[in-house]
């Protein structure tokens, strides 16, 4: 197989990371709203720590897409 | 400096190019001549924003019925107080300055950078790396200052079982070690694949004739996103910041 070909398609595949960072935020921020529908009295307290395992989910994913510009320009 | 010839050598072609934005150039003169102290556009672009977030809180009047002007200062002021006060609780008053400063710079290079033939400044990893690292390497600072080697114990959690303390200590060390990339990582990422995103679209706007309407009204609700990106992304550099910081201080939690 061509590299370059190799190059665009082991990119693509780093990319999927992506997917699972995709999942883990949608679950940070639906369990963050169940919980703040269910007590909404502590729900302003919490977003701190929302936003934190938001940026933590995130993080996974990025160095899937950080890896995935390293194969494409590096 | 091969790369800068290569962004030159493109902006000649009249192509649909995301990646183009993100090419460093100088101000004056072309992109052959560029050395080490060279006045680039990124430099350019972060001073506009330091000069931006500097006037807001200087031009901002201190009346006890706020102007406009004054709300926004006082809304991203309070922002921060409020978060150094939740996490660092006493320590807040002490590295306030420092977590407003870097919220106010990442937020204003961020919003800034999505002015129509803007550059993002934090869309460059050799940007977001240093700013991640002057976090890093200050907390590490700090906690081995007010802590002494006393900080070495943020490696090794309370109530692990000793068979698994090896495995625990070399997954906290790995996880240190690596906090700085994953801080830069995320912010650079961020900026650079939204608005790679934004001009995507914005060349199908351009290919589809008449029919680019539907992209275009789905460009404006992507704007909308990125605004809220670009002021989230400052929001949780600085909160990161301030866990660190936490972490240097009580080492025993």
């Amino acid at each position: 197989m061509d590299v370059a070909a190799a190059k665009m398609i082991g990119a693509g595949i780093a990319a999927v990371a992506l997917g699972g960072a995709g999942i883990g935020i949608g679950h940070i921020f639906g369990n963050y709203l169940a919980g703040a529908l269910r007590n909404p009295a502590a729900a302003a307290s919490q977003r701190g720590t929302l936003f934190l395992g938001f940026a933590f989910a995130e993080a996974t994913g990025l160095i899937g897409f950080a890896v995935a510009m390293l194969i494409l320009f590096g | 400096m091969a790369e800068s010839t290569a962004c030159a050598a493109e902006s000649v072609k009249k192509i649909i190019d995301p990646i183009h934005q993100f090419c460093i150039h100088p101000v004056v003169g072309n992109a052959e001549h560029l050395g080490v102290f060279t006045f680039t556009n990124s430099a350019l672009w972060g001073l506009i924003a330091v000069g931006l977030a500097s006037l807001l809180f200087l031009l901002a009047p201190r009346k006890l019925v706020p102007t406009r002007l004054q709300s926004v200062a006082e809304s991203l002021y309070e922002v921060v107080d409020n978060m150094t006060r939740e996490i660092l609780h006493d320590n807040a008053r002490t590295y306030f300055p420092f977590v407003l400063t870097l919220f106010l710079f990442i937020l204003f290079a961020n919003v800034l950078g999505l002015v129509p033939y803007s550059f993002t400044v934090t869309s460059h990893i050799i940007i977001t790396l240093a700013l991640a690292l002057v976090v890093f390497v200050g907390a590490t600072v700090i906690g081995f200052w007010r802590n002494g080697f006393g900080y070495l114990k943020l490696f090794v959690p309370s109530g692990v079982p000793v068979f698994l303390l090896p495995l625990v200590v070399l997954i906290e060390i790995v996880s240190y070690f690596i906090r700085p990339l994953s801080l830069s990582i995320r912010l650079f990422a961020n900026m650079m694949a939204g608005h790679m995103m934004l001009k995507v679209m914005a060349g199908f706007v351009v290919m589809l004739g008449y029919f680019g309407i539907v992209p275009l009204i789905a460009m404006v609700g992507l704007t909308g996103l990125e605004l809220l990106v670009a002021a989230l992304q400052a929001y949780v550099f600085a909160l990161l910041t301030c866990m660190y910081l936490n972490d240097a201080m009580h080492v025993d939690h």
